[in-house]
């Protein structure tokens, strides 16, 4: 099977001199659900930017197995327009294409419904609380109806009850949807509730250490987050993250998470 | 889920009506107290009028002399309003072209600062001189130097500081140069800009005003800072309060009237327009 994006040998260095990426290989199957977890300066990010065309890389390719590649992207912050009510910010995508007013309308109304926001329409993004604010700009994301949506660190800055809610909605979301899903995170009880593929990234130079499958069934609930399952693979990819940093006590990592830090 | 309403208690408008009527309140009573004594220092110290009228003598000289002084503040005004106007638009042309291209914006932006310190009592003559067959664009020229550069790097600014996640965004979705400067770049300054054309405003009326007392016209048409100029010399101070009365008057409503704007524009979105509860 053709994956949908492979990435071969990509490697990118900043103009000052840092390795972003050395030799990052990796193969994205359609509709698969991945969430690449890494310390910051792992180059998680600039692999979000490469794919989504924001950035180049300095040598490398990306292959493309998607026909008629939809890409949508979900900033760290909301990234939304202030001077614009939810509705307009929504919009955004189809103006830029052009699509028909009439069919955008339809379209805009489908999107924040589908992210619970209806009879904020006319609201302006000062007015809305953090999650709702991302929420918006999954809404933003969805109305194209992308088939690959890069997500990077979306629920960072929230709270964690927040962060749980939404990551229930985008599961919710995906399996309805199916689209091919790269996800950035620094949080491993996140990538692993997410995902079907946890990559583990290393700095310094940024490179891939670790591909764990999470073989759990969809839809996931909260039994799951409470089962014994979650808690091996939590622990896996924790140990994966502590060996590529051993210089530095793995609290670096999980002192950033709000969740329970599992036995290890 | 809760959308951050703003609270409408009783509470909270009875805050709100005491503090405007302290906002209006106390600035007149302080504006009255200073009246009243500068009244009673005239009177007591019989100073003639010529060196210091009192402001009830101001009020009646305004008050008979207010056709002449009117009709001339009207053309202060229209100079100050033709000369802002163009401020604004060549001020914001400008700008979007500074930030089309790094090289435009680096070999341009020095020559406006250039005009903007070079001073404009200096130049009027120059001007006044070059435009001689036309002294109503020569006052717009120097009232239109002095007012376009606060706008010129206010909006240059704005449209620099653009949110780099919303650049990238519409770099994802292909937008044009156009979409981006009328979607993205354009809104973001607006601020800038309108924060620039407030400062512009009142330096618009201070520029015609110099550039009056420079030309010095006389005439039919002479603005408010010609009769200023003209009741100096022929003594009569009292006229010459009231019309540099006029003036200020003229640049506190050009400073409202363009607050207001801004208030309306922003409203909705900016920080600076929005009210605030805690």
């Amino acid at each position: 099977m053709i994956p949908a994006i492979e990435l071969n040998h990509v490697s990118k260095v900043y103009s000052n001199g840092t390795v972003a990426l050395h030799n990052m290989n990796l193969a994205i199957q359609d509709a698969e659900f991945v969430s690449l977890v890494g310390p910051s300066g792992c180059g998680k990010s600039t692999v979000l930017r490469i794919i989504a065309g924001l950035g180049q890389m300095n040598s490398g390719s990306i292959d493309w197995g998607v026909c008629d590649r939809k890409l949508a992207f979900v900033f760290q912050e909301a990234a939304l327009m202030p001077w614009a009510t939810v509705q307009d910010n929504v919009h955004l995508p189809l103006k830029l294409a052009g699509t028909s007013k009439k069919y955008a309308d339809v379209l805009v109304q489908q999107a924040i419904q589908r992210v619970g926001l209806s009879g904020f329409e006319r609201s302006y993004p000062r007015e809305l609380s953090g999650g709702m604010k991302m929420r918006v700009s999954i809404a933003r994301a969805l109305v194209t109806k992308p088939n690959v949506l890069l997500m990077d660190e979306p629920f960072g800055a929230l709270d964690e009850i927040t962060r749980s809610k939404l990551n229930r909605d985008v599961l919710d979301l995906w399996s309805q949807h199916r689209w091919t899903v790269v996800f950035v995170t620094h949080n491993i009880y996140e990538a692993v509730y997410l995902s079907n593929r946890v990559i583990v990234m290393a700095a310094r130079p940024g490179r891939v250490v670790a591909d764990i499958a999470i073989d759990a069934p969809y839809p996931r609930n909260e039994e799951f987050r409470t089962s014994l399952l979650y808690n091996e693979y939590c622990r896996e990819v924790s140990q994966c993250l502590m060996a590529t940093m051993n210089e530095q006590p793995l609290l670096h990592i999980v002192g950033n998470d709000y969740s329970p830090s599992p036995q290890i | 889920m809760t959308i951050l309403r703003r609270r409408k208690s009783s509470q909270v408008s009875n805050d709100t009506t005491q503090r405007v009527s302290i906002d209006i309140v106390a600035p007149i009573i302080v504006g009255i107290l200073v009246l009243v004594a500068w009244e009673v220092f005239v009177r007591m110290t019989n100073l003639p009028p010529y060196l210091l009228p009192g402001p009830l003598l101001v009020l009646q000289t305004l008050i008979t002399d207010w056709n002449e002084l009117f009709a001339s503040l009207l053309v202060t005004f229209q100079i100050t309003v033709v000369a802002f106007v163009a401020a604004a638009v060549s001020g914001l042309l400008i700008s979007i072209l500074f930030t089309q291209s790094k090289w435009i914006e680096k070999s341009l932006f020095p020559y406006a600062v250039i005009l903007q310190t070079t001073p404009i009592v200096a130049i009027a003559p120059l001007i006044i001189i070059w435009l001689k067959n036309n002294t109503f664009a020569a006052l717009v020229v120097c009232a239109w130097i002095v007012a376009f550069f606060p706008i010129v790097s206010n909006t240059t600014l704005g449209l620099n500081s653009v949110d780099r996640n919303l650049v990238n965004l519409f770099q994802l979705y292909k937008a044009s140069r156009w979409q981006t400067l009328v979607h993205l770049r354009l809104p973001s300054a607006m601020p800038y800009f309108l924060g620039g054309l407030r400062i512009s405003g009142g330096l618009a009326l201070i520029g015609a005003v110099v550039a009056e007392f420079v030309a010095g016209t006389g005439g039919a048409r002479s603005g408010i800072a010609y009769r200023i100029l003209i009741s100096s010399y022929n003594l009569q101070i009292p006229r010459m309060f009231a019309a540099l009365l006029l003036t200020t008057g003229l640049g506190v409503v050009i400073f409202v009237g363009l607050t207001v704007l801004s208030d309306w524009i922003l409203g909705k979105w900016h920080e600076s327009a929005v009210k605030h509860e805690n």
